[in-house]
């Protein structure tokens, strides 16, 4: 039987959620003689292909994590939102409140301690725009499974994925299931 | 209306005269999920979490009057689906950042959002522009997270005597006031001490100095839920 792909990333998040991936510790090993990962900080291969699981960490902030997120949305099979700030925007959502270009001034023109001789806010074309607005990701494609937390415990995660692994729908337990 | 007994899922439930249906399964030691009711204060009847079948139709089980022969179903698949959108409409509709919030794992919403295996809030987020009192020494007023329950209102004005707290506005621009002339906490009587400081069934209401005191893992609803331990303010924020 070939091993079952899956891919991770991580959007506008702190990659917390994928410390926490790797916080499933010996597991790794019974994960790996099943599994293997495509695209992925933890293979460093930049485009995603075919996948059965993905993974998403974090919400959308940016242009990248817009087409990101479409990308793996295409060639996953299922996709698992992982971690506060993927369902709820988590803290970058903070911004939410302020307009975008009160938020450019503070980081790089009026913020205390900014050193910015040339007044200017970085405009690079290699640099993804800017959202408005943050977003959680299933306000952008559809979502199969949530896994909340802050970030979700190993044990939850390995749940989901042994879930699936399983062919069963991923049940989190009460102490599996937190927000933070 | 005389004294009798009710079913709730069944299970047979005496009640006394004048008695609503949450205030008799509360005396029985039935767990209907609630937010906006406590047991100290006229009922408010506006989360709507309480709601219940009773004879049939939809009821808020602390207003609606227990009756005898009154048959009433709470646990159903059906409710627990209503109730879990509820929850979920109260989270889009504030700003609820549990990661950092102080109230976490001792928070009746969250507590509630757990029991009915709430993952992901379904519906868009509002993100609403709410404003935080922190002109208080004692008392950080964060409107952010608050569900509009009244239970401040209630107890400040009921217990304190002071009337600190109101709700203004309608619908979607409903939102707690201070009620102090320049609309800020610090120029209230409101004090340590005072009940309305301990009623909060979320962050909103923040005593100083108290935060994250209980480290995770040993917080109220870290291991057990809602149901089985009830909606209560844990001993270290009394």
């Amino acid at each position: 039987m070939s091993k079952i792909r899956i891919a991770t990333t991580s959007l506008a998040g702190c990659f917390g959620c994928h410390m926490s991936i790797l916080d499933i510790d010996e597991k790794l090993f019974d994960l790996a003689a099943v599994a293997e990962f495509d695209r992925s900080p933890i293979t460093d291969i930049k485009q995603c292909g075919p996948c059965d699981i993905g993974i998403v960490e974090g919400g959308v902030c940016n242009a990248e994590n817009v087409e990101v997120l479409r990308e793996f949305r295409r060639h996953c099979k299922v996709l698992i939102a992982c971690g506060a700030c993927a369902i709820t925007g988590g803290i970058p959502a903070l911004r939410n409140g302020v307009p975008l270009v009160e938020c450019m001034a503070e980081a790089y023109l009026d913020g205390i301690g900014t050193e910015n001789p040339s007044r200017t806010v970085p405009n690079d074309p290699e640099l993804p725009l800017l959202l408005n607005r943050v977003h959680p990701i299933q306000e952008v494609v559809r979502i199969d499974h949530f896994l909340p937390g802050c970030p979700p415990p190993a044990e939850a995660i390995w749940q989901a994925i042994s879930d699936l692994l399983a062919g069963r729908e991923p049940t989190l337990s009460y102490t599996q299931l937190h927000y933070d | 209306m005389a004294d009798g007994t009710i079913t709730i899922d069944g299970q047979t439930v005496p009640f006394t005269e004048g008695q609503t249906i949450m205030q008799a399964a509360e005396a029985a030691g039935v767990y209907i999920a609630h937010l906006c009711h406590h047991p100290e204060f006229r009922p408010h009847g506006s989360c709507k979490l309480c709601t219940v079948k009773a004879g049939g139709r939809h009821v808020a089980a602390c207003t609606a009057p227990a009756s005898d022969g009154l048959e009433v179903e709470n646990e159903s698949e059906e409710l627990a689906a209503g109730r879990r959108a509820l929850l979920q409409l109260l989270f889009v509709e504030g700003n609820h950042y549990c990661p950092f919030c102080e109230r976490s794992g001792n928070c009746q919403l969250q507590a509630l959002a757990y029991r009915y295996g709430m993952v992901e809030p379904h519906f868009p987020h509002f993100y609403p522009q709410r404003e935080v009192d922190a002109s208080h020494p004692d008392v950080v007023l964060e409107r952010n997270r608050c569900i509009l329950c009244a239970l401040c209102v209630r107890a400040s004005r009921d217990v304190d005597g002071k009337h600190v707290f109101d709700i203004v506005g309608r619908g979607i621009h409903a939102r707690l006031a201070v009620n102090s002339a320049s609309g800020r906490l610090a120029d209230t009587d409101l004090a340590p001490g005072d009940r309305a400081l301990e009623v909060c069934p979320v962050g909103a209401i923040i005593v100083r100095g108290r935060g994250f005191a209980v480290p995770i893992g040993e917080r109220l609803y870290d291991h057990r839920p809602i149901n089985e331990i009830g909606n209560r303010v844990p001993e270290s924020e009394q």
